[in-house]
């Protein structure tokens, strides 16, 4: 069956194994395996071209919740949208959930994904207790902080290699509804864009903020928000959009881009103020148009995503920005935030103290990798690193520069599974 | 509170209708299972789901007619059925099956024989208590028989005249008949298949809709609805354009 990841770079064979059970029996399918959700990663980490891929959707059941202390154990293939669905009313949230809701717990964890509210709360697994997780040669093992602790902090965030992760125990937090209070407010420069991020971080759960990435001064639109036991009439159910086919080419290209950047800058600025949003409204909007993906056209697209340390921040944000200006390349989907001070826990963790730019790049084959290699010694030069779940390019240098504890980690691999991404920047 | 017995539970469209049901309001369910250990994951499931469930399970012989009997017997004892769904089923390999002409007779016995046997055990329980739905899962593969899959689509065939029959029986009671007739579905049941450019529909959309038709009694269900239009039109087609199709 021919599989692709989000970005649609690759479209490769793979032998697809769904299971149904927790206790999978893993010993007679062909080696290398790799676990798939719901393939909501933009690049390679989890492809496994040519070989198996274990699908994990119907590993979508429940196993215990307690009400009282808002304790979730479920399978890895429940997705984080269901959860939200059945425990906001219930008065419990997810903690921690990246810009789409429709992915795995499984793959949130083997991502260690984040969110807007990573200064408050850190990353996903951040508010994990519990993993099983089942090995190829057959053992099942369970692992936390203090048992099995090594494997524990090697699968969180460790790309799926460790194992395949069958289940899940998540501290929920608690809410008190549906209903976010946020605030929309245009900025005309990154020294806007910090002191707003700075002042904001102690008052506002979530923060985040759209970048025009043509704009040399860097101006953009910062939104915020907290929860909120206010309540507007029921939402109205939003109908989703659908992009029905894949067009043969990019519909975001040189053309398109700058004057979208423009349109989209002024109709959010007209947002400024305000409002009570449904969390799903400001939490997920993409996920408001289903196969957003397919707007890049047949090659596919790249997302980028870095993060570099605060030090000089403002001038190596300004110098990323101008080289993306310079090779006329973007989207209008570029995100700027700032990570907490929290340290992410898995040995291979993405987030560190610093800020994060994520863009995404229609596909224009050597042009667009040129440009990300000279992003990445501006990044590497820094301090900084590119987040793997993203990556479909990177080199092992810039892997072994971002992640120090690459060794460490390898101890805990699973012998029998492997990813595209992985032969790529571990070499097996 | 709602009674709804499943057989065949541990299926995955059987999973999801007990979803939508759960969803719905308190509900009463009885799963049946060929290994009632298969059965665990599914309960503390419908739980979480919804605390306020309750659910009992048993195991039976699915090939044992006096055992499927005595099991309706007990469960009717306890008081009225809504629903009765029974879900099992196996999708044979059409080319394997003409092959090895034992499984053509499994895929009879599990797919037509068995769900048949369940209907009938329960139905004179529903008769007497003037209430209820007996809804067998079918499939449209049993409208009209097809060189890809007559083995799977003949015993779905039966089914769907044995609940035509059973709806004649119960005309002028308030019990219903429903065949329902999913088209290709993402399940575990077709996923060795390579159904690779099929849309197969997700299971969960195909459970809301069953779970939509029994509750309003629709006599036939399919899911998803577009399969009536194109049975219409195949069931139609001049015998001389079908055989050129390869279907």
């Amino acid at each position: 069956m021919k599989v692709s990841s989000w970005g649609n770079i690759e479209n490769e064979d793979h032998n697809c194994v769904f299971i149904n059970s927790t206790r999978p029996d893993l010993s007679k399918l062909d080696r290398p395996i790799l676990a798939y959700g719901m393939g909501r990663s933009y690049g390679d980490v989890c492809l496994n071209p040519s070989s198996t891929l274990i699908r994990t959707e119907s590993l979508d059941r429940y196993i215990d919740f307690d009400i009282e202390s808002g304790v979730l154990t479920c399978e890895s293939g429940v997705l984080l949208r269901d959860i939200q669905k059945l425990m906001i009313p219930q008065g419990w949230i997810l903690p921690v959930s990246p810009g789409s809701q429709i992915v795995t717990v499984g793959g949130a964890i083997a991502n260690d994904v984040h969110g807007k509210n990573h200064h408050v709360h850190g990353t996903f697994c951040d508010h994990i207790t519990n993993l099983v997780i089942v090995r190829t040669e057959g053992d099942v093992l369970s692992c936390n902080r203090t048992e099995n602790s090594g494997l524990f902090y090697a699968t969180i965030g460790g790309l799926g290699l460790t194992g395949v992760i069958v289940e899940a125990t998540l501290q929920l937090k608690k809410v008190a509804g549906p209903w976010l209070e946020t605030e929309t407010i245009p900025y005309y420069s990154l020294d806007d864009f910090f002191q707003l991020a700075d002042m904001s971080e102690s008052e506002w759960e979530y923060t985040v903020s759209w970048i025009d990435c043509f704009s040399p001064e860097g101006r953009g639109v910062f939104s915020r928000s907290n929860h909120t036991s206010k309540v507007k009439n029921e939402p109205n159910q939003k109908n989703t959009l659908v992009m029905p086919f894949t067009p043969p080419m990019s519909l975001v290209n040189k053309l398109t881009l700058k004057p979208f950047n423009k349109l989209y800058f002024f109709l959010n600025s007209l947002k400024k103020g305000k409002r009570l949003m449904f969390y799903e409204d400001f939490l997920y909007p993409l996920d408001h148009i289903q196969n957003w993906n397919r707007m890049y056209g047949i090659k596919g697209f790249y997302q980028y995503q870095i993060v570099v340390p605060h030090k000089n921040r403002k001038e190596t944000i300004s110098k990323i920005l101008s080289e993306i200006t310079r090779s006329k390349q973007g989207s209008f989907l570029a995100v700027l935030k700032t990570f907490g001070n929290k340290k992410a826990s898995g040995l291979l963790s993405f987030p560190i103290p610093g800020v994060t730019l994520a863009l995404d790049f229609p596909n224009l084959g050597v042009t667009t990798l040129e440009l990300f290699n000279r992003l990445d010694d501006i990044v590497g030069s820094v301090g900084g690193r590119v987040y793997a779940a993203k990556d479909c390019r990177m080199s092992k240098e810039m892997f072994r520069i971002g992640y120090p504890l690459i060794d460490e980690f390898e101890s805990f691999r699973d012998p029998g599974i492997s990813s595209a991404l992985s032969r790529r920047l571990l070499g097996s | 509170m709602k009674k709804i017995v499943i057989i065949g539970a541990t299926s995955s469209i059987a999973e999801h209708c007990a979803r939508a049901w759960n969803r719905q309001t308190d509900v009463h369910f009885i799963l049946v299972a060929r290994n009632i250990k298969r059965l665990e994951s599914i309960v503390r499931d419908l739980k979480v789901r919804n605390p306020r469930v309750k659910v009992d399970c048993c195991s039976v012989d699915f090939m044992d007619a006096s055992a499927i009997q005595n099991l309706a017997d007990d469960i009717a004892k306890e008081g009225i059925i809504n629903v009765l769904l029974v879900a099992h089923g196996a999708l044979p390999d059409q080319n394997e099956a003409v092959k090895k002409i034992w499984l053509i007779r499994e895929s009879i016995e599990i797919n037509a024989i068995s769900p048949v046997l369940f209907a009938e055990a329960f139905a004179s329980h529903m008769i007497s208590a003037n209430s209820g739905s007996i809804a067998i899962i079918g499939s449209v593969a049993g409208d009209l028989g097809r060189k890809s899959n007559y083995v799977y689509g003949s015993a779905k065939s039966l089914v769907e005249h044995y609940i035509q029959g059973l709806r004649h029986r119960f005309a002028g009671t308030d019990v219903d008949a429903i065949i329902i007739k999913p088209g290709p579905t993402n399940t575990p049941m077709t996923a060795h298949l390579n159904l690779e450019g099929q849309s197969l529909a997700s299971v969960k959309s195909v459970a809301e809709i069953v779970v939509q038709g029994i509750d309003q009694k629709q006599s036939s269900i399919y899911a998803p609805r577009k399969w009536a239009f194109i049975m219409f039109i195949i069931r139609y087609l001049p015998n001389w354009l079908f055989n050129k199709l390869d279907i």
